[in-house]
C-alpha cells in the first residue's frame, strides 16, 4: 500500500531505474553523458504543438496555435499582453488541459497529461513568480528535483536493509546538487532558506531545481523579469552553456523583445492567440505585422 | 546581564537534544503529579498510579498528535477527523481479537493479528473516505473529515448494527490485555497465579505496597512509551527522507512540486494513509486495551479530534519532538492537572460552599465573600477547563503559531547538508574551484 | 436559451462523470421505491451481507410524507437562516466558522432567558409599570413575586414561567430581539478580540482560531446555564390545527412566518442598499474578494452583524419548535449548517436558503427509507450528501446561478 506505485511515468524512463538520471551530473561522466544524450535523442523537433485551442467559458485564450520547436535550439515565444502565451505554456505543461488540439514531445501525443507526468518526461517548466520552496533550504530545493528517487518509497526510507541505499543516493545527490549551485554560483547560499534570497537569486534557483530533474527541455516563463543586469547576464550565460554543452532544448516566454531578439536564433510571435510568425529574429524585426500586432497590443 | 546571557547559553546547549528536552519535560511533569499526589495526602503507591496515569495519556496523546503531525505537520492535510479514524483502529482490534463467546461476538483471532487488521482497518477505511476529498482545498477537507467521522461514530452508535457494535452501549467484548497474558497464568483474573515472568515483578510490588492492577497498568504504560518511541523513530526517519522531503514541499507548494515530476496526488495519498494508520493504532494502545479500555461511541466525538489539535499546535506543527511534547503537555497540564490543582485550593483554604449556579456564586461576592465563587469554580473546573483550551488556542494562533518547536526548521534529508558536506571543501577534492565545478558539471 | 444550455451541461456532465451518474441512478430508486411505498407495493424483504434493508416499497400513508416534509422545512429554515450567516463570513472573511453552531446557541440561551423574565414576571406591561413606580412613585408594583434567578438560568418549568407564544407573545417576541442583539454583540465582541488581531491570516488559522471560540462559547454557555439538556418551550393551551394528518402547531407556524420575514429583510437589504450591493458582489465572487484584499472593517463588521443576527434569531426559533435546549445544540446543528452551505455555493445566499430547506427535507424525507434501527442515519445520510457534492460539484449545486 505504501510503496510507491509505478505510474505511467516510470514506464517512459525506464533507463532510469536502474541508472539513476543523476550520475549523468558527475565530472568524469562528462563526455560520455553528452554523447549518450546525443545518441539516445534523434535531432529533430523534441516539442511539436498543433491546432492548440484553449476556452475559458467562453473566452478564446488559444485559438488553433501550430509551431515546433528544435532540437538544442533557444527559441523565444513573444507576443503581447493577452496574446496567449501563458495559456499555451500551461497547455503544453498540463497546467490546463487543451479545448482542442495536440502537444506532442518527443513525437508522442502528451495532450492532457497531468504536469508531473510530463516534467517526468524531462519537460520541465519554471514559473513567472519564482515557485520557491520557502520553509527548505537552497540544498534541500535541489534536492527534492531528481526523479525517481530510491528514498521515496516509505519502506526504503525507514526498512534498515534498504535504506543504506536510499543514504548512498542521498549522498550522491547532496554532491550533485552542491555541483549544480557552483555552476550557478549560488553555492555560497546552500544552507540559507530559499525565503529569504532576492528575487534575481530565486530565479536562479529555480533554474537550478529545474536543472536537478535532468530534463531535456526546459521552458522558461519569464525567467528574467524582475533580474538586475548582471544576474541576467549571468543566466543567460548557464543557458547558452547547457544549450551547447547538453543539448538542452529551451523555450522562453519572454516580455522583452530586445532579450529574445539578440539571444534566440528561432522566434514565434503570437497574437490574439496565434501564431503570428515565426522565424529568425531577422525576418521577425523585418515583418510589418509584428510591428504593428505589438503596437496595438501595447495601446 | 552577561551572567545571565552565559547561564541561558548554557541552559540551551543543555537543552538543544531533543532527548534532553523530551526527557526533561517528562520528569517535570512527574515530580508535579508527585507533588500533587503528596499535598492530596495520597499514599505513595496512589501516587505510582496517578503518575502512571498521566504518562499514559501523555503517551497516547503524543501518539495520535504524531499521527496529525505526518498529516498536517508535514503534508499539509487538515484532517479534522482523527477520532473516527481511531476508532476504526479500536473497533477494529476489539472486533477481531474479541473472544467469539462474548456479547457483541469478536472473531477471537490472536492478539497482534488484532492490531494489525485495526491498523489496517484505519489506513484503509482513511483512504477510500478521503482518496477523493485530498484533491479539495484545505478547509473542505477539513468539513469532508469532520463529517466522515461522524459518520463512523453514528454508524458505531447505531442500533441497527449492535449485534456487530454494540450499539451505543459500545463494545463491551475487549481482548485481553497483553500484559495480564504476560504476566499472569488466567489474564481473566487479577489474583491468578502470576507466570515466571509476573511472579518477580508481582513479589517487588508488594513489598511496596502497590496492587497488582497498578503494576499491570504500569508495565502496559512502559510498553504504550516504547511504542510512542518506535513511532517517533520511524516518523523521525521518514521525514529525513526523499519522501518526507516532497511531503514538505507539497506543504509549501503544491504547483511547484509537481512541475518538478512529483506525482503529489501520489505523495499525498501515502502519506495520509499513513497518518491514519497510526491514529488506528493510537486508538487501539488507548482504548481497546490497558487501563483505559473502554469502546462507548461517546469516547469518539470530535472534540477528541480537536484536543488531538490543540495538542500539537502547542508543540508545533511540522516537528516530530513537538508533538511529543505538545501531547504530553496538553495531557498532564491541560487534561490532568486542573482537577487536582482544584481539589488542592479546595483542601488548603477549605472552600466548601457549593452554590448552585453561577448567580448565586456571583451575588456574595458583592458583599465581600468569595468563597461561594471559589466554590463554584472549584466545582465547574472541567468546563473551566475546556474554556481555558480555547481561550489558549486562540492565544496561540495570535501569538505563537508556531507552537513550541514548529519553529525549528528541521532538515529534509537521510544525509546531513551542512556547509562542510560540499565537495569542494573535502580534503581530496581540493581545487574543485566554481567554474571547474561549472565545466565538470554535466 | 440560457435553460437548454444548462440541460446539454447536465447531459455532458452525466456522460462524462459516472460517479455523478450512480447518485441520479440511486436517487431514482429511492424515488421508486418512495412511490411504491405510497403506493402499497412491496418486494422483499431484502437482505445484504448479513443486513435486514428491509422490503423495498411497503406500505407508508400518504399523511407521512407529508408531516416528514413539514418537519423537514421547519427545521430546514432554521438550517437556511443560520447558513446565510456562515456562508457570508465563509466567503467574505474567507474562513470556515467552526464556531457558528455555537453563536446559534448563545442566541437561543440569551433569547429564552429574556423571554422567561418577561414572561415569568407577567408580561412586558407590569415590568414597565413597575418600573415607573419604583422611579417615580407613580403607580404600583404589578409584576409578579418569582424566583428572577431561575427564571433566567432557564431553571423554572416551562409551563410555570409561560414559555408559549400563545400566553406570552410579547415575551417571545422580546426574546427574538434580544436573541438577535445579544449574538451580535457578541459577535463583534470576538471579532474585536479574536480575529482582528490575525485579520488577514490564512484560512486555516483562522479556522482554527474559530475552533478556540467555539469551545470559549460552549463551556461558558455551559458555565452559566449549567450541562443539562432542559425542555424549554410549553404547549399549554397552545392553538393546533391538523392538514393532511400533520399536526401544525402554533410555535412552528410562527417560525415559518418570522424565518420567512428576516429572509425577505434580508434579500431587501442586499438587494436595495449599497452597502448590501457591495457585500452581495464580495460573497457572489470570492475572487473578487481576493483581488480587492481584505474588506474594509465596515463590511466586515456589517458581515459579523448580518451572520449573528441571523443566526442568534435561528436559534431562538429553532428552540420555539423543538423546545429543547442544552449548551450543545448548536454544535450539533453545525456540520448541518455546513452542508446546506456547500450545498447552496459557498457565498450564495440565496443559496444557503435553498441549502438549508434541501438538507432539512432530507434529513426528515429520509426517515421514509431509514425506518427503525435505521433512523439514526438521517444526519449521516445529510453529511454524505454533503461529501459528494463537495466531490462532484464544490460550487454547490446552486452554484453558477447568479444571485444578483
Amino acid at each position: 500500500m505504501s510503496e510507491r506505485s509505478d505510474g505511467p511515468a516510470d514506464a517512459n524512463l525506464p533507463d532510469d531505474v536502474d541508472a539513476p538520471d543523476t550520475e549523468d551530473l558527475e565530472p568524469e561522466a562528462d563526455d560520455s553523458a553528452v554523447e549518450e544524450a546525443a545518441k539516445r535523442v534523434p535531432r529533430g523537433v523534441p516539442l511539436k504543438v498543433e491546432g492548440l485551442r484553449k476556452e475559458f467559458g467562453g473566452i478564446t485564450a488559444v485559438d488553433g496555435a501550430t509551431f515546433s520547436v528544435e532540437e538544442a535550439s533557444l527559441t523565444g515565444l513573444i507576443g503581447p499582453n493577452g496574446a496567449g502565451k501563458s495559456t499555451t505554456f500551461n497547455c503544453i505543461t498540463g497546467v490546463h488541459e487543451p479545448t482542442a488540439g495536440t502537444v506532442q514531445f518527443r513525437g508522442e501525443d502528451i495532450t492532457g497529461e497531468r504536469p508531473h507526468a510530463i516534467a517526468n518526461r524531462g519537460l520541465v517548466r519554471t514559473f513567472q513568480i519564482a515557485r520557491e520552496l520557502d520553509e527548505m533550504t537552497v540544498l534541500e530545493n535541489l534536492m527534492l528535483a531528481p526523479g525517481h528517487q530510491r528514498g521515496e518509497s516509505i519502506t526504503r526510507s525507514v526498512l534498515p536493509g534498504l535504506r543504506g541505499d536510499v543514504v548512498r543516493q542521498e549522498s550522491e545527490l547532496r554532491e550533485d546538487a552542491w555541483e549544480t549551485l557552483e555552476f550557478f554560483e549560488i553555492d555560497h547560499l546552500a544552507g540559507e532558506y530559499a525565503g529569504n534570497l532576492s528575487g534575481g537569486q530565486r530565479k536562479l534557483l529555480e533554474l537550478a531545481r529545474a536543472l536537478m530533474t535532468d530534463p531535456e527541455m526546459m521552458l522558461l516563463d519569464e525567467a528574467f523579469a524582475g533580474v538586475n543586469p548582471t544576474l541576467e547576464e549571468k543566466l543567460l550565460d548557464r543557458i547558452h552553456d547547457l544549450r551547447e554543452q547538453e543539448d538542452l532544448t529551451f523555450l522562453l516566454v519572454e516580455h522583452d523583445m530586445d532579450l529574445i531578439m539578440e539571444n534566440c536564433e528561432h522566434v514565434i510571435v503570437m497574437h490574439q492567440g496565434r501564431v503570428l510568425d515565426e522565424g529568425t529574429p531577422e525576418e521577425i524585426k523585418a515583418n510589418e505585422d509584428v510591428v504593428e500586432a505589438y503596437l496595438g497590443g501595447e495601446v | 546581564m552577561s551572567a545571565v546571557d552565559d547561564a541561558r547559553g548554557v541552559l540551551e546547549r543543555v537543552f538543544a537534544p531533543d532527548a534532553v528536552k523530551v526527557f526533561a519535560m517528562f520528569a517535570g511533569i512527574w515530580l508535579l503529579f508527585y507533588w500533587f499526589g503528596n499535598q492530596l495526602g495520597y499514599t505513595d503507591p496512589f501516587i505510582l498510579a496517578l503518575v502512571r496515569r498521566v504518562t499514559f495519556l501523555s503517551a497516547v496523546y503524543a501518539l495520535a498528535v504524531l499521527a496529525l503531525n505526518i498529516q498536517w505537520g508535514y503534508a499539509g492535510l487538515f484532517n479534522i477527523g482523527v477520532a473516527g479514524f481511531m476508532a476504526v483502529g479500536a473497533y477494529g482490534t476489539a472486533m477481531l481479537s474479541g473472544s467469539p463467546g462474548g456479547s457483541p461476538p469478536g472473531l477471537g483471532l490472536p492478539l497482534p493479528l488484532g492490531v494489525l487488521g485495526g491498523v489496517l482497518a484505519a489506513t484503509v477505511i482513511g483512504l477510500v473516505a478521503a482518496l477523493p476529498a485530498l484533491r479539495l482545498k484545505a478547509d473542505y477537507l477539513a468539513i469532508v473529515t469532520v463529517a466522515i467521522s461522524e459518520i463512523i461514530r453514528i454508524t458505531f452508535n447505531s442500533p441497527a448494527f449492535a449485534n456487530v457494535t454494540g450499539g451505543a452501549s459500545g463494545f463491551d467484548n475487549l481482548p485481553t490485555n497483553p500484559v495480564r497474558t504476560l504476566l499472569l497464568t488466567e489474564p481473566g483474573s487479577i489474583i491468578s497465579d502470576p507466570t515466571p515472568l509476573g511472579q518477580p515483578i508481582f513479589s517487588l510490588a508488594t513489598e511496596y505496597g502497590i496492587q497488582r492492577l497498578t503494576v499491570v497498568n504500569t508495565v502496559y504504560t512502559v510498553g504504550t512509551l516504547v511504542v510512542l518511541l518506535g513511532v517517533y523513530l520511524l516518523l523521525e526517519r521518514i521525514g529525513r527522507s526523499p519522501f518526507g522531503r516532497v511531503l514538505k514541499a507539497i506543504r509549501e507548494d503544491e504547483v511547484a512540486t509537481r512541475s518538478l515530476g512529483k506525482d503529489t496526488q501520489n505523495f499525498k495519498v501515502r502519506a495520509f494513509g499513513l497518518g491514519c494508520g497510526l491514529m488506528g493504532l493510537a486508538g487501539i494502545l488507548w482504548y481497546a486495551m490497558g487501563p483505559r479500555a473502554s469502546i462507548v461511541p461517546v469516547n469518539f466525538r470530535p472534540e477528541l479530534t480537536f484536543y488531538i489539535f490543540i495538542a500539537l499546535i502547542i508543540g508545533g506543527s511540522g516537528s516530530n519532538t513537538g508533538s511529543i511534547l505538545g501531547g504530553a503537555l496538553f495531557a498532564s497540564l491541560l487534561f490532568e492537572a486542573p482537577p487536582r490543582i482544584a481539589a488542592i485550593i479546595g483542601d488548603r483554604f477549605d472552600v466548601a460552599a457549593d452554590p448552585a449556579n453561577l448567580v448565586e456564586a456571583l451575588a456574595p461576592v458583592v458583599e465581600g465573600d468569595l468563597m461561594p465563587l471559589a466554590g463554584f469554580l472549584l466545582n465547574n473546573i472541567d468546563t473551566l477547563r475546556f474554556i481555558g483550551m480555547g481561550v489558549l488556542l486562540i492565544l496561540l494562533v495570535q501569538r505563537r503559531p508556531e507552537g513550541l518547536l514548529g519553529a525549528r526548521k528541521e532538515t529534509a534529508s537521510a544525509v546531513s547538508l551542512a556547509d562542510d558536506t560540499r565537495p569542494g571543501t573535502a580534503p581530496e577534492r581540493p581545487t574543485a574551484a566554481a567554474d571547474g565545478g561549472g565545466d565538470g558539471d554535466e | 436559451m440560457n435553460r437548454t444550455n444548462a440541460l446539454d451541461h447536465g447531459v455532458r456532465y452525466v456522460r462524462t462523470s459516472p460517479g455523478a451518474t450512480a447518485v441520479v441512478a440511486f436517487s431514482a430508486i429511492l424515488l421508486l421505491d418512495l412511490l411504491a411505498k405510497l403506493v402499497g407495493f412491496s418486494l422483499g424483504p431484502l437482505t445484504v451481507a448479513g443486513i435486514d434493508l428491509g422490503p423495498f416499497g411497503g406500505e407508508m400513508p400518504f399523511t407521512r410524507l407529508v408531516s416528514y416534509t413539514w418537519d423537514g422545512l421547519v427545521i430546514g429554515l432554521v438550517i437556511g437562516l443560520a447558513s446565510i450567516g456562515l456562508s457570508l463570513t465563509y466567503s467574505i472573511l474567507n474562513f470556515a466558522n467552526f464556531a457558528h453552531g455555537d453563536y446559534l446557541t448563545a442566541g437561543a440561551f440569551s433569547g429564552w432567558a429574556a423571554t422567561y423574565i418577561i414572561a415569568g414576571l407577567g408580561g412586558l406591561l407590569p415590568i414597565v409599570e413597575s418600573a415607573v413606580h419604583a422611579v417615580t412613585g407613580v403607580g404600583q408594583r404589578t409584576i409578579r413575586n418569582t424566583d428572577l434567578v431561575s427564571l433566567v438560568l432557564l431553571e423554572t418549568p416551562p409551563g410555570t414561567a409561560g414559555a408559549n407564544v400563545w400566553l406570552s407573545p410579547i415575551a417571545v417576541v422580546v426574546g427574538l430581539a434580544v436573541a438577535v442583539v445579544l449574538t451580535i454583540a457578541m459577535a463583534l465582541v470576538i471579532d474585536r478580540f479574536v480575529y482582528k488581531p490575525i485579520r488577514g491570516a490564512d484560512g486555516i488559522s483562522l479556522l482554527i482560531a474559530s475552533i478556540g471560540v467555539a469551545f470559549g462559547i460552549r463551556y461558558l454557555v455551559a458555565l452559566v446555564f449549567g450541562n443539562s439538556r432542559r425542555i424549554v418551550t410549553s404547549t399549554d393551551q397552545l392553538p393546533e390545527v391538523t392538514l393532511i394528518g400533520t399536526r401544525i402547531d402554533a410555535h412552528e407556524v410562527t417560525l415559518v412566518v418570522v424565518a420567512i420575514l428576516l429572509m425577505l429583510g434580508m434579500h431587501v437589504l442586499l438587494q436595495r442598499t449599497k452597502l448590501g450591493k457591495a457585500m452581495r458582489a464580495m460573497a457572489d465572487n470570492r475572487d473578487l474578494a481576493r483581488v480587492t484584499g481584505i474588506p474594509t472593517e465596515r463590511v466586515i463588521r456589517t458581515t459579523w452583524m448580518l451572520g449573528a443576527g441571523l443566526t442568534g434569531a435561528a436559534g431562538f426559533l429553532l428552540v420555539l419548535s423543538q423546545a429543547g435546549l442544552g449548551f450543545t445544540t448548536g454544535w450539533r446543528l453545525l456540520l448541518l449548517i455546513f452542508a446546506a452551505v456547500i450545498m447552496g455555493g459557498i457565498g450564495s445566499i440565496y443559496g444557503a436558503i435553498a441549502g438549508g430547506l434541501v438538507i432539512g427535507l432530507a434529513s426528515r424525507v429520509s426517515l421514509v427509507w431509514l425506518q427503525g434501527d435505521f433512523s439514526s442515519f438521517t444526519s449521516p445520510a445529510a453529511f454524505a450528501l454533503m461529501i459528494l457534492i463537495l466531490l462532484f460539484r464544490p460550487s454547490g449545486i446552486f452554484g453558477g446561478v447568479s444571485t444578483a
